[in-house]
């Protein structure tokens, strides 16, 4: 990981700390890990707002942090395999917004 | 299938367009059932900044918008364009104006439904709707994750990503050119600095908006936005980039608020305050051209889930409030039981009397067309003006004949010429759009 990325990295979680989550037990993010080793761009990885997707170089997988998710659906739009399989949380859970 | 409907309509998205619909609905003496994902009212809703009165007017009576928990009325707009030091800033006040109003969409959102209740809404929170129903090709409910309801009509105002329009195909697969993605950061502030700060009165009879166009100085060519409101004792600042643009520069949205937050002009609106929220949200920019299909067999669509905005402007609330209730009306104005798509255009038919239909054919191209030039629009033209400014303001002592010369061929020497009269074509082409619109 770059300088730039890390900052940003660190930048993002104190954003995060300041949002009120109800967090489900079960991820509304589905990853098709077929598709995610074929591709190069690995888009998910630098896009989200939240940084909810990491590529995990060990498991060679991508892995998503479902819980910090915005629910803004970029994910979904920009994957170039359309390997992310992106829903609202269940109901109820998920962002709780208040000052936005 | 011999149905036993739980409502006339069902009503999906409890966000401006929905509950519009819903109440809109509700009037003309039909059961509605208006289903929402979010525990709370508006807890799962983000947007720039500011709902238009002009709309709510035509939903609400003056005593009830009596009630409407704004925190300023927006009443000074600047429009910036931001370079690596400084700004060029146009600004237009008028302090008697109540035409857009700064509310959080926690209490607007539970604003809106409190009305919608009062006059026989039934809201089922806390619900999210995962399919549609189907009886032999016409959309007859919801399934929800837990149970079924049924009803003759089903108002589809679930928002930008609009799952429910997809899967009966009525919008083809997004991709990343069709959508902004904006963040935004709430900051508090106290009430009294903030009025010193932007010489606001204490009443909240005003307030204002930003717009900032570049500011970036490593990136730049990305088509970009800053957005900042005053709020009571908030202050919102945002960006918006297309997700192209992210894409192709792989780039993260929070890097460009981050760094538009460096930038002087920026620094000083939100000095001493601290963050309290952030949120992300896509802003559609399917518009005319990539318009889904609005009706089916039972079903209307409306609000962002149809694309409608008008991000040039940023108005998006008063085209939800508005398609809502031309979406609600509609459908509780058929009264011979055919809920078939063709009867239900005539929702298509009310809005394209409307701003909505008008203004998406009018704006059809001109986000595409500013985007292609977006290195003009966010780096090259502020530079150009912080020059422009620097001879007139800077008294360097050096003949102003020539240093204005000099400025104005630059335009001829500073890039290839194409790329001058690939702005000027573009800046015409949006003009003659917009003049000879809708």
């Amino acid at each position: 990981m770059d300088d730039k990325t890390k900052k940003n990295s660190k930048s993002i979680q104190d954003k995060l700390a300041t949002i009120k989550y109800n967090c489900d037990n079960k991820s509304h993010i589905t990853i098709n890990q077929n598709k995610c080793s074929k591709c190069k761009e690995k888009v998910c990885t630098f896009i989200c707002p939240a940084n909810v997707y990491k590529f995990d170089e060990t498991a060679n997988e991508v892995v998503a942090q479902y819980e910090n998710c915005l629910e803004c659906g970029a994910c979904r739009i920009s994957c170039p395999k359309q390997a992310i399989d992106w829903h609202f949380p269940a109901s109820g859970c998920g962002i709780i917004l208040k000052n936005s | 299938m011999d149905i036993l409907y739980n409502a006339d309509i069902i009503v999906v998205g409890a966000g401006p367009a929905g509950i519009s619909a819903a109440i809109s609905a509700v009037r003309l003496g039909k059961k509605v059932v208006l289903i929402d994902r979010a525990k709370y009212p508006g807890s799962k809703n983000m947007y720039g900044g500011a709902v238009y009165s002009e709309a709510l007017k035509q939903i609400f009576d003056e005593k009830t918008l009596e009630t409407l928990p704004y925190e300023r009325i927006i009443n000074s707009n600047t429009w910036s364009f931001l370079n690596d030091t400084g700004s060029f800033d146009l600004t237009y006040n008028n302090s008697s104006s109540k035409s857009a109003y700064a509310i959080k969409r926690f209490n607007f959102e539970r604003w809106m439904i409190d009305q919608a209740k009062k006059e026989g809404v039934y809201y089922v929170p806390n619900t999210l709707v995962v399919d549609l129903l189907d009886d032999n090709g016409y959309v007859v409910g919801v399934q929800t994750e837990l149970e079924k309801y049924y009803s003759r009509v089903v108002i589809l105002a679930d928002g930008v990503n609009s799952f429910l329009a997809g899967k009966l195909g009525l919008r083809k697969e997004f991709v990343p050119k069709d959508m902004i993605l904006s963040v935004k950061e709430t900051f508090k502030l106290d009430k009294k600095t903030i009025e010193e700060r932007f010489r606001l009165k204490s009443d909240l009879s005003n307030g204002v908006a930003k717009m900032y166009f570049g500011g970036l100085k490593e990136v730049k060519n990305i088509f970009m936005m800053t957005y900042f409101y005053t709020f009571k004792d908030t202050l919102m600042l945002g960006v918006g980039v297309s997700l192209e643009d992210l894409k192709r520069n792989r780039l993260n949205i929070n890097e460009v608020l981050d760094e538009i937050k460096e930038h002087p002009d920026i620094k000083a609106l939100i000095k001493d305050a601290y963050p309290v929220e952030y949120s992300a949200h896509l802003i559609p920019e399917t518009g005319y051209k990539k318009m889904p299909k609005l009706t089916a067999n039972g079903v209307i669509i409306a609000g962002d889930a149809a694309g409608f905005i008008n991000s040039v402007h940023f108005e998006g609330t008063n085209f939800a409030l508005i398609s809502g209730k031309l979406a609600g009306e509609t459908a509780a104005s058929i009264n011979d039981f055919d809920y078939s798509g063709w009867n239900l255009s005539q929702y298509r038919k009310k809005l394209e009397k409307t701003f909505i239909m008008k203004d998406l054919y009018s704006y059809r191209n001109i986000i595409e067309n500013l985007s292609k030039r977006s290195g003009s629009l966010s780096y090259y033209y502020p530079k150009k003006i912080k020059e422009f400014f620097e001879i007139i303001t800077s008294a360097n002592c050096i003949s102003k004949s020539s240093q204005i010369r000099k400025f104005s061929f630059s335009f001829l020497r500073d890039r290839n010429i194409t790329e001058l009269l690939k702005d000027i074509t573009t800046f015409i082409k949006c003009g003659i759009d917009i003049f000879f619109g809708k």
